[in-house]
This record gives C-alpha cells, structure tokens and sequence, in this order.
C-alpha cells in the first residue's frame, strides 16, 4: 500500500511539472504578450518598454523558471488588471467555485449511481431503458442551456430562486444542477454498467445460494465492489466541474476562481490566467492521486498487495 | 418420502435464434444420506439442474416441472421469501470455481458469519464460533487468523475448504456440489472429495454431486443419472449403472476412462465421434442418435424409459438390439 | 445478452438431423439488417440527416440574408407568439436580423467545427494511439503520460485562454479544440490496438517481411476503425458543445457569424422577456448534439453488441 501510494505520488507530482510547463508555455507561445497588454494603439517603443517592465525580454526558460520558483512559493505575481496580487484575487474567489463543485458533486452523485444501480438490477426492463434515454438526453444538453433555462423556469417565471450571485445558499441551488447535470450521464452509465458486471459474478452467485435477502445482495455484495470505479470516475468528474464551472459561473455571475479566468482572458490578465490553468490542474492531479489511494483502501486486493 | 423430489424438471432458455432446451424432462428423487451423482459433459445441462433446484437460475431461464419437492415442500409454488429461507439453511451449495466464488471485498470471517446469521438468530460471537469450529473441521489450520484474511490472500484449495464451511454453515439437509473439484490441482482434488464423502457421512446430509469424472463418482456416489443434452439417458444405483452401463453414451464414457485392472495397458481409450447436437428448436427422439453404433429409424421416434433390472432405468429404445450385437 | 447466444451455440454445428447452418452475410449488409433494428440509430440519423441537409441548403432555404441588418423589424417574436408573422418563422434578433436564417447558417458553422475538429484530433489520437498500443513498453508509458497530462489541463480554461490568444475566429477555435481533444482517440485507439497487434494476421504480416507503417497502416488501422468512427461521432459533439461554450462566453466565434452558442450568447439579455431567443438556438444545439450522439451510440451498439454501455 505504501509502495503503491508513493509510485502513485511520483506521477502526480511529475504530472503537476509537465502541466505548469504547458500552463507556462502555451500562453507565451499563443502571442505576443508585451503587444497584448500594451494595447493595439501602443507605439513599438511603449512595447519594448512593457516588455522590459515585466521581464518578457529575458529567455523563456529563465521567465519560465522564474515563475515556477515562485508559484512554488505561492506568489503569482500582480494581476495587470486588478491591482491585486494574484495569490489574494484566487484567494477570494476559491471558496465559491470549490462549494459549488462540491454541491454539484453530491448532487450528481446522489442522482446517478442509484439510479445505475436500479437500471441494472431491472436490466433489460423498462426502468434501463428510461434510465438510458435520461443519460443519452443529458449528455445532450449543454450545461450553459441548462443554467439558462433552470433561470427562465425557477428565477423568472416562478420567482423561487435568485437569477444570479452567490451570496446565499439559495444562489447555489440552480447553478449545482446545471453543473452536476454535466456529471450525471457518466457516473450513471459506469454505475449501470459495473453493477451489472458484478451482478453476473459467481460471488454474487455465493450470496444468493446462502440465502442473503435481495437487497443484501445488491448493497452489501455487489454495490461495495461496483463503486470502486466510480470513486475514481467522482474524482476526475470533480475536476471537470472546476474546469468547467467558468461556464456556469459566468451564466448565474458568481464571482468564483471560473469568473476570475474569463475576466482575466477577456483582459489579457496573464497572471491570473496562469495561475488559475496550474491551480485547477493541480486540483485535478491531486484529486486522482486520492482517487487512486482510495481506491486501493477500497480494494483489499491492492491494499493488502 | 424422498427429501427431494425432481419430475420432468424442463429448462428452456429463449435466445434470437429460437428456444434453447436446456434441460428437458429430467427426474430423479435424492433420500436423506444419500448422495446422487449427477454426470455428463459441459452443457448436457446438470449445472442448470442444481440451479434450478435452488431457484438461482438466470433470469432468463425457464424452469418448469410435474413435481419439485423438497422435504414436502412445493419449490415449484412456494413464495420467493420461503424459498430464500431454504436456501442457504436446509439446501446449500458448493460452486465450481473457489477463485470466483468468494466476494473480494470481505473478509472470511465476513462471508462464513453471514451464512449462519442471515437464517438463525445468532450474535456475533456465537457465529464465529461456529466459523472457527467449521474451518478447523474442514481442515483449515490457523482458523481464526484466516477468518480476518480476504479471500485473494487464500490458494484455491483453502478458497474451496471455505466454501464447503460456508455451506455447512446452517446444518443443511442437503448440498449441492457443482463439479466441486474441477478447478483444483490434482493431489488437492482427492482431498477435497474425501472431505465431502466425510462430511456427508457425519452430518447424515443428502448430497448432490455434479461432475463430469466417473472416477470420483465410482467412490462417493450411492446413485448415478447421466445425462446428455440435457436429458437423464441412465439413472439408477452406482453399483448397476457401473456392473451394467446400458445406453450406448455411458458405455461410451466409461471406455474414456481407464480402468486399473480392467483396461490392458497399452490399449486404446475409447471416444465418442461426433459432437453434441445443437439444442436449439424442437428435438424429437433420441438425442445421442447422431453418434450412436446402434441408431435406427425409431430413434428419432418417442424416447420413453426402459428397466433392464429394478431400479436402473435407461432412456434407449434399442435394448433388445444391443445385446443381440453384444 | 441474448444477441451473443446463438453465436455461441452454432460453433456445435456439422449434424445433419439438429443443425441448421447460420446464416453468413457480409459485415456490411449484417450492419444495415441490424442497423434498421437500432431505434436509436434511425432516430439520430434521421435528425443528423435533416439538419446536414439544411445546412448545405442553406442559401436555398434561408428566407433572409442571415447578415441583414433591418433595425425596423427588431426582436419580432416567433411564429408560434401571437404577434409573430409568417415573414420571419422564428422571429428577429436585436438588429433585425432573421432568426430563422441565422439558425440555418449557424448549422453550417457548428457541423464544420464538429468536422474539421475532429479532422485533426482524430489524426492526432489515432496515431499516438496506434503507435502506443503497437509498440507498447516505453513508447506506451510516455504516451500514458502524455494522455494523463493532457486529462489535468481543464479544457474549457485552456481553450478559453488559447482561443483569446488566437484571436477568437473560427479557424482559430478549430485549431485549438483540434490540438486539445485527442485524448479519447488516444486511449481507445491504444486498447484496440493491443488487442490486434496479437491477432495471427498481424504475425503473419510480421513474419512475412512487412514494413511496420505497412502493418500499421493496411493491418490494424482498418480492424480499428469501428472504433474510431464511435469515438469520432462521440468527439463531433463534445467539439461542438464546446464551441458553442466558447462563443457563448465571446471567446470564440465572432460576430456576426450565427454560431449558435453567440445567437443565445446574444440572446441572454432579453431572457426576461423574449426566452425563445435562448431557447431557439439552444434546441437546435440539443437535437444536432443528440442526433449525432445516438448514431455514435447505435453505431457501437450494432458493430460490437459486446461493448455495449
């Protein structure tokens, strides 16, 4: 186990690397960024002015390093459009984008796997087969559709919920539908579809032969060993959620770290963009590494390896 | 009264191509302390026999019959709860494949516990106890350390020993051991049967046994039903199905098996040419006619039972013709 | 389940009295007989079909000029609204442009990003894959890692900000999603492609002399290609919701082309008022991403019942 959690913990952390170095290059490879925070009415001399002012005169791999030693530190620098340090800006903003994935989690969560357990308890049936169309449906529709017509439905026509803002918990009901809407077709299939491969294991078989009640077998004998994958699947589908919440966040304006990156693209705000690609790759590196060690808690097969 | 009581037992499984027959009008009765052998090779339909005895066939399957009776009770009718309460309890079963037959996420401990608490009234304690007693029983040294290991962590013949544990658990009147060797290594397999022979001696348990080894059912079976494509050929006591195998297929299974003693050295061993019929669509007569030395035209007629002697019956039309040739 | 059955018990077959020999047809004609059984096929691609349609037909059928500015017919409702008029079915937008034509041409635009993004994603994945999965030990471990890499940059983020750098147009957000989406080619590629390169006809092209761009490219990448046309289909959608993300934050397409995602982008400030301004494009969006998901859906259902999910 501890072998395995350290050769686990050597990949996300090399990952982290290689991602801070695409987070790095990708925006200074795209385009000329001494031109882009100049402005398009600049004369060259104001350029080269701003190139020297912020350091983008030096080698890349000297800025590169630069900024790595410093990220490691938690400085990202100052924000060229907010008068902000980068670290405070994210600080600020962190909070609601994390609680509004974590609510969407739990809440696709909460929808998805009974509902793959019972489309693949009644497989074949026509319980499967709503189930099936719902995650097909789903899939279907984009998160920002959803965000916008849960607005017209709930804040516009039946006045229930606040259209936009995340000042109270009630701000955070709508947007968690819509993002964890996103999550639900996948953690339902891989549900369904692990149950089903339990369900037909010979262990399952052995239950039933001992005379366990039905929903022993399907919570206590097949549920425990089907959740596995989808404990991995939750992880990696909580990182999409960070990623993906710019949307939702920028459908219901709550001013999370998603809203953060879509003022500061729009702005040219390198800084923060940077620092807000590396943190949720981070985020996304750390979660599977726990997805992975919880995983193997889960399975004593690697556990006790 | 028998304990179990099997008559025209019929498994029919649809599929896109037509109704597959699995089993079709199999009977035969199990009294208490006995042990029925119930031979043939895979897909002549005796694992779906036991399972349909204990109502653990897959959903797709059919099951149908004139009679199932366990100890008086009509499994044929009886509610789904009821059943649930017999399984486990009074009728347990060991399966084939000890590597895939225990769940990877609990303990042993878990597992055997379960069996005994999820029909009787016991604590926790008292169901350990019986676990430990079990484990030692079957031959298992250091029970109540193994009781905390996950099953991954057990060779396959310890898996099995668990298994039969697990089975014995309740005190059942009957077991069903599906081909409970088939998947261990050779010295393992000997020692494993003997086990269950012993068992099934001291705790006066009925006992089924699906293989497809004459060799093992020579030493443990007091009655024998072969069967092919799905239907029972020959049934009877071991001793007169082995002094005097009567369908053409028994024979032929037998000549497949050397016999110390009986079979020259050197000699060939027998096989049976041909393959098993597809069991798809309506079969008339005699299934085993396509590879029989002695089929004629009324085989693809009406199959019924012939007796050569008391209590050995043989599903053959072509008696009389056998011993003219023989 | 029961699809898999009667394969299973032919293999018995060569008795005259029991067996009927199975019927044998080519992959093709076996996929059209099944294909026609597959609701779900039909139902996607008779949608797909419809709108590809009024796509090419779109200088056809389009009432208006899907640019033309008419400020006297602003925001006039659709049809189905008690003030609509039949001159424009689904209304005008904020510039009196017609709403109908401008969903015509959006089409256009969200089937070419779907097309030409996958264009390049495809062959970016197929060959990472194809070489992973082929030559396996280090090649493979780097690309896993690559692909792992790849998994850990949020792609809306990522292609956000390289889009803004590109300086939001269409063939800018083709470009990018292009160079970011081949990860489940990737993946899918490689699995298939390990399990073929064991497969008798690969050692038999190895033991005979072939060049490995030859086996490559004439031996496995044709067996992979059901495959591949799933995880395409599959992609086409993720490509195209994506872009209508991108356009809807106005990071993407550029007015005043009618992509879909900038027509409920645009249509958002009047959601209070007029919300089939959102809801139109917003429909299309669905149905088009629907269709093209079920016939990604069917298409693996009915070329290989076992990975059905």
């Amino acid at each position: 186990m501890l072998a395995y959690t350290m050769q686990r913990l050597i990949v996300a952390l090399s990952v982290a690397f290689t991602v801070s170095v695409v987070a790095f290059f990708l925006l200074h490879l795209s385009g000329d960024i001494a031109i882009s925070i100049a402005g398009p009415e600049s004369t060259p001399a104001q350029v080269e002015q701003i190139r020297h002012q912020f350091g983008l005169d030096r080698p890349l791999v000297v800025q590169y390093l630069d900024w790595l030693w410093k990220a490691v530190h938690f400085d990202f620098g100052n924000s060229f459009y907010f008068r902000d340090t980068v670290v405070s800006l994210i600080a600020s903003r962190i909070g609601v984008t994390l609680t509004l994935g974590a609510i969407s989690l739990l809440l696709s969560l909460v929808v998805a796997v009974p509902l793959g357990v019972l489309a693949a308890v009644y497989n074949g049936t026509i319980i499967d087969r709503l189930a099936l169309s719902f995650s097909v449906i789903g899939q279907a529709i984009p998160t920002f559709c959803l965000g916008l017509g849960l607005i017209i439905v709930f804040s516009v026509t039946l006045r229930w919920l606040p259209v936009s803002g995340a000042s109270t918990w009630k701000h955070f009901i709508l947007p968690s539908i819509a993002l964890g809407w996103y999550a639900v077709p996948a953690v339902m299939r891989l549900s369904r579809n692990g149950m089903l491969e339990v369900l037909s294991a010979d262990y399952i078989r052995t239950a039933r032969a001992k005379g366990v009640a039905p929903a022993v077998v399907i919570f206590k004998h097949a549920l425990r060993n089907a959740i596995i994958p989808v404990v991995a699947l939750a992880a990696v589908q909580f990182g999409f959620m960070l990623g993906g919440s710019i949307v939702i966040e920028a459908v219901f304006s709550m001013h999370g770290l998603g809203y953060l990156a879509w003022e500061a693209i729009a702005r040219n705000d390198f800084p923060v963009v940077q620092a807000v690609v590396l943190i949720l790759a981070t985020i996304y590196v750390g979660l599977t590494f726990l997805a992975d060690v919880a995983n193997a808690f889960l399975d004593p097969r690697i556990r006790l390896a | 009264m028998a304990l179990l009581d099997v008559q025209d037992l019929v498994i029919d499984i649809p599929t896109a191509g037509g109704v597959l027959h699995a089993v079709s009008e199999v009977s035969f009765t199990v009294e208490r302390g006995e042990t029925l052998a119930i031979v043939g090779e895979s897909g002549s339909g005796k694992s779906l026999t036991s399972l349909a005895i204990m109502d653990l066939l897959p959903r797709v399957a059919q099951r149908r019959a004139t009679r199932l009776n366990f100890d008086g009770a009509d499994l044929l009718t009886i509610p789904a709860r009821q059943m649930r309460k017999l399984r486990g309890s009074r009728m347990a079963m060991i399966f084939q494949e000890p590597m895939t037959s225990l769940n990877p996420a609990y303990t042993i401990g878990n597992q055997l516990t379960e069996a005994l608490r999820c029909h009787d009234d016991v604590g926790a304690e008292a169901a350990r106890a019986r676990a430990i007693e079990l484990l030692e029983r079957v031959g298992i040294a250091g029970a109540e350390r193994r009781l905390l290991q996950y099953p991954h962590q057990l060779s396959g013949g310890l898996r099995q020993r668990v298994m039969i544990a697990m089975a014995l658990m309740c005190k059942p009147d009957l077991i069903i051991a599906d081909e409970p060797t088939t998947a261990l290594d050779v010295t393992i397999q000997a020692q494993i049967l003997r086990l269950l022979a012993e068992l099934k001696k001291e705790l006066n348990m009925a006992m089924i046994l699906i293989t497809h080894d004459l060799g093992v059912v020579a030493r443990v079976a007091d009655k024998v039903a072969v069967m092919y494509a799905g239907a029972v050929v020959e049934r009877g006591s071991a001793r007169a199905v082995f002094k005097a195998p009567s369908h053409p297929y028994t024979r032929g299974l037998l000549n497949c098996i050397p016999v110390p003693g009986r079979t020259a050295p050197g000699a060939p061993l027998g096989a049976i040419r041909g393959q098993v019929p597809n069991l798809i669509g309506r079969l008339a007569g005699c299934a085993f006619r396509n590879r029989c030395d002695f089929a004629a035209p009324e085989c693809a007629g009406e199959m019924h039972f012939e007796t050569p002697t008391p209590g050995h019956d043989v599903r053959c039309v072509r008696l009389a013709a056998q011993k003219a040739v023989a | 389940m029961t699809d898999a059955m009667p394969t299973m018990m032919t293999s018995a077959g060569g008795d005259k009295p029991f067996d009927a020999p199975p019927p044998r047809q080519s992959p093709f004609a076996n996929f059209l007989r099944r294909g026609r059984r597959h609701g779900g096929l039909l139902l996607g691609a008779s949608i797909l079909l419809v709108i590809v349609v009024a796509a090419l037909a779109a200088p056809l059928i389009a009432p208006h000029d899907p640019y033309a500015q008419n400020l006297a017919q602003r925001l006039i409702p659709p049809i189905w609204h008690p003030k609509g008029t039949w001159d424009h079915v689904l209304g005008t937008d904020k510039l009196g442009r017609d709403y109908f034509s401008r969903l015509l041409f959006g089409a256009r635009i969200s089937l070419l990003i779907g097309l030409l993004t996958v264009a390049i994603s495809g062959t970016i994945g197929t060959l990472l894959g194809i070489c992973a999965g082929y030559f396996g030990g280090r090649v493979d471990a780097a690309l896993s890692y690559v692909i792992t890499t790849r998994l850990a940059l949020p792609v809306v983020l990522v292609a956000l900000a390289s889009a803004a750098l590109v300086g939001g147009s269409l063939q800018g957000v083709i470009i990018v999603l292009g160079l970011l989406l081949w990860d489940r080619f990737a993946v899918v590629t490689r699995s298939a492609t390990q399990q073929i390169a064991r497969a008798d006809y690969v050692a038999a092209a190895q033991a005979i002399g072939c060049s490995t761009s030859r086996i490559l490219f004439s031996e496995i990448l044709p067996n992979i290609l059901n495959a591949l046309i799933v995880v395409a289909t599959l992609e086409m959608a993720h490509a195209i919701l994506l872009e209508a993300a991108l356009s809807f934050l106005g990071l993407g397409v550029q007015p005043p082309l009618p992509s879909w995602g900038l027509m409920i982008a645009e249509g958002k400030q009047y959601m209070f008022f007029s919300p089939w301004m959102i809801g139109v494009p917003a429909v299309a969006l669905v149905f088009l991403v629907l269709a093209i998901n079920l016939v990604g859906d069917g298409v693996r259902d009915v070329t290989a019942p076992e990975n059905r999910t």
